[in-house]
């Protein structure tokens, strides 16, 4: 799976890691939902070091679209509302 | 769901996709997919010139700043030395507020610095990006047929058009906390102009007026006694001359 990360880089990730996202993905929903933002703060930041650590980046010379666009790292808890609701950012 | 700039780039893929469909020649799509990307990336630059100039008027206010502590400072130790404490305790609150703003001044430099740097970086991937997208449409245009080519153009406009809508995104945020400080210092302007850092200490004014008032609830007091503590101490004072040498007034300014 190709993960971008809003306003800084694209990310290849196997499938363990993309699983491992889509869990994440599903507490942020459920964090945005119950209005607990220290929460998703925190879970959105697992998210982010998952890819980050997990995840190769793509080269410059690579011209591929992303499977998934995580928001960008300084999103506000407003923001988030209309990004993680529903099935999150990944389809489950 | 896509996220956020997974929303923008499908805008601009379905932009993309509609020039792809009424296009006759592939050639001619690509070459003006091509030309609209090399624009783009002009618009990168002047938004990395513009946070550049935000950067530099801050700079600018922190000089001026930093040569007011300086001269604060220098006029309590006048004021000090010729026995008005009450004076020197004014200026000395006008550089704790001065300073407090030097802090911030500081902060938000920094965060531009990080954000010009983040820009610049990310201006850098999409010129490679486009590059790639130029030997593409070559291999392209050589090499397929035209059904074949509007496939192969489709997915590498998909991914030049997600770059291009993520440095979008990029700039936006950038400008927008750029907008955030410009207002901040516009309102720091404001408040210089209103006298608060006024270079006269109104000696001998006798009245405190309402930002000397705002000044005395926004620093603390205890930091600014501890400076008046230390000019005591460096001007060897405790032996201050008599206070009716300078004058009426500013002696009902300080509380008994």
């Amino acid at each position: 799976m190709i993960a971008r990360i809003a306003t800084e880089s694209q990310y290849r990730l196997d499938d363990e890691a993309a699983a491992q996202l889509n869990e994440l993905d599903n507490e942020a929903v459920a964090a945005v939902d119950g209005g607990d933002e220290d929460r998703f703060h925190e879970v959105f930041e697992q998210m982010l070091d998952l890819v980050r650590r997990e995840g190769s980046p793509l080269g410059d010379d690579e011209l591929e679209e992303s499977d998934v666009i995580l928001p960008p790292p300084d999103i506000s808890f407003v923001e988030a509302g209309s990004e993680f609701t529903g099935e999150g950012l990944i389809p489950d | 769901m896509p996220g956020m700039g997974g929303r923008m780039s499908v805008v601009i893929k379905s932009k993309i996709n509609k020039l792809l469909d009424r296009a006759e020649d592939p050639s001619e799509t690509l070459e003006y997919s091509y030309q609209k990307q090399m624009e783009l990336l002009q618009n990168v630059k002047k938004g990395i010139a513009d946070v550049v100039t935000s950067k530099k008027r801050l700079q600018l206010q922190q000089q001026k700043l930093e040569q007011q502590v300086v001269k604060l400072d220098t006029q309590a130790r006048q004021a000090l030395s010729q026995g008005r404490e009450d004076l020197a305790r004014t200026a000395l609150e006008r550089k704790q507020f001065a300073q407090g703003e030097l802090q911030s001044l500081d902060q938000q430099v920094a965060e531009l610095e990080s954000q010009q740097a983040g820009l610049i970086e990310k201006e850098q991937k999409l010129r490679s990006k486009i590059d790639q997208f130029r030997t593409k449409k070559e291999v392209i245009k050589a090499q397929y047929s035209a059904a074949e080519a509007s496939v192969k153009i489709s997915e590498a406009a998909s991914g030049v058009g997600e770059e291009m809508a993520d440095v979008g995104m990029a700039m936006q945020r950038a400008l927008d906390k750029t907008e955030d400080m410009r207002a901040r210092a516009g309102a720091m302007d404001e408040l210089e102009a209103a006298g608060a850092f006024d270079d006269n200490l109104a000696l001998g004014s006798g009245s405190t007026d309402d930002i000397d008032r705002e000044l005395h609830q926004l620093t603390s007091q205890s930091e600014v006694d501890e400076d008046l503590e230390r000019l005591k101490a460096e001007l060897g004072s405790g032996s201050a001359p008599p206070q009716q040498e300078l004058g009426s007034g500013g002696e009902q300014e300080r509380p008994a």
